[in-house]
């Protein structure tokens, strides 16, 4: 409770934690899945579980790029930053990720050009004062960042830059979804849908959710008090047989999303056939490529790419934590071979993995073999 | 990469007016407006800035609630290292980064 106390509206906060707990029917037991990565940290931060009743359970979604991203595309990506007069571009969140040999600050150290941009559009002005060198921008990030990358072609495009290019690695999220619910062994209730993907692709594309499958979605801020209203709202539907998609964060959420950065991404991107994701493999149609419109712009379509796959480890367990089947300590690996400074499975790898959360935030109680073993 | 941070618009480029000086808590950095091109903000608007870019308009009670997220989050001090990093350290030199450049 230590960090609620500091927060905006206690009161209000502790009134939402009372009516979930009224709400929540004692023969039922509830399997929430938060999407997003900033809402798994939220929650972890808060201690908003010490909040909810044993039988209100929140399931840690896929919502971090970091921590889905295969390690072959890291290989990949790399692979071409060897060349002369190359300049390997990315966010601070990917220079500490482990690719086969090495993570990109590892590669700087052997003396390649690695450079932390904190915009794509930084990355394109690296390319505007270094013509004699090419940049390449390592682009991740869920429909959050995608229209920034999109903008930033397509002003490369209007300049006939011709030292620029992307690798690109953006991922969308309802097939993510769609793959979690179509798992045989789908144990949820329902959905905490994320907040900024949600400002640009708005809550449309999450109505399937609630048609077809039947499960309530319900788009969610960041502050303690948005994630219980949002779970509140959830146990109101889920009590009364309903399936519907609503947004309690419409002071940033428009229900039609951000029309003119949805453009952006038409324009630029189109679905590959499949994407990998560490944790859930192969999904139909869930990460962008660039149109040919673009190609003189994509790293994978200018470059020779080498194409590495490497398959996650057999002994990680991330599929079944991502689909709620298992808790992150239930894991085989969790916090002995599986660490934040040793990741083994992709939900370590970033603060925002659901599984790195758990470890950091001192909710690690120690597991035996036996109990482990039993909730296999 | 996945913060959004709150700004308050400062000026617009008179020369291309999809660049905007924002202010991020004393921090000012270049944001780029392309993305809010269908209801054009003007100076004195609050956005959240997503990797350098503008993705929506809020209020300012909405600037100051999230601002606090970050800051029990223990993310202001990431926030503010992206910041810094718009615009390649050297695009607008604090403490007086008044001048656009072209």
């Amino acid at each position: 409770m230590k960090f609620v106390d500091e927060f905006r509206a206690p009161e209000l906060i502790a009134k939402a934690g009372e009516e979930i707990r009224r709400l929540a029917a004692a023969n039922r037991h509830y399997r929430i899945m938060e999407v997003c990565g900033g809402h798994t940290h939220a929650i972890y931060r808060f201690g908003l579980k010490d909040l909810l009743p044993e039988n209100v359970e929140l399931i840690h979604g896929p919502g971090c790029p970091v921590c889905v991203l295969p390690m072959g595309r890291i290989d990949d990506g790399l692979s071409l930053a060897a060349q002369e007069n190359f300049i390997f571009a990315a966010f601070g969140d990917m220079m500490r990720v482990p690719g086969t040999h090495g993570s990109p600050l590892e590669y700087k150290a052997r003396g390649m050009d690695v450079r932390i941009v904190y915009s794509p559009a930084d990355a394109l002005k690296l390319a505007r004062n270094n013509p004699e060198k090419h940049v390449m921008f390592f682009a991740i990030g869920f429909e959050t960042t995608a229209p920034s990358t999109a903008l930033t072609l397509m002003r490369a495009k209007a300049e006939g830059l011709k030292n620029f290019s992307v690798f690109c690695n953006h991922i969308v999220i309802t097939p993510a979804l769609r793959a979690i619910i179509d798992a045989p062994d789908m144990v949820l209730d329902g959905f905490v849908g994320p907040g900024h993907v949600s400002t640009v692709i708005g809550c449309q594309p999450y109505q399937w959710i609630a048609e077809e499958a039947g499960k309530p979605v319900v788009v969610s801020g960041f502050e303690p008090l948005d994630i219980l209203q949002s779970i509140v709202m959830l146990l109101r539907q889920l009590n009364a047989g309903e399936a519907r998609v609503e947004n309690q964060y419409k002071r940033v959420v428009a229900w039609e999303g951000n029309p003119a950065a949805i453009r952006a991404m038409d324009e630029v991107f189109e679905l590959r056939s499949e994407f990998e994701w560490r944790g859930l493999g192969f999904i139909p149609q869930s990460a962008y490529q660039l149109r040919s419109s673009y190609a003189q712009w994509d790293a994978e379509q200018r470059f020779t790419v080498p194409g590495v796959r490497v398959t996650d480890p057999k002994a990680a367990q991330c599929g079944e934590v991502l689909r709620g089947v298992l808790k992150p300590a239930q894991c085989r690996l969790f916090g002995r071979e599986c660490t934040p400074e040793q990741p083994v499975g992709a939900l370590m790898v970033s603060s925002e993995g659901s599984c790195a959360a758990h470890y950091n935030y001192g909710h690690l109680k120690p597991i035996t073999i036996s109990s482990a073993a039993a909730a296999r | 990469m996945c913060l959004a941070i709150p700004g308050k618009i400062i000026e617009i480029d008179p020369l291309n007016t999809t660049q905007a000086l924002v202010d991020v808590v004393g921090v000012r950095r270049r944001v780029d407006l392309g993305l809010l091109q269908d209801a054009p903000p003007v100076a004195g608007d609050w956005v959240l800035i997503h990797v350098g870019f503008a993705m929506s308009k809020i209020s300012e009670a909405d600037a100051a609630d999230q601002m606090r997220t970050l800051k029990m989050l223990g993310e202001v001090a990431a926030a503010m290292e992206e910041v810094r990093g718009y615009g390649l350290e050297n695009d607008f030199p604090d403490p007086s980064p008044q001048k656009w450049t072209h």
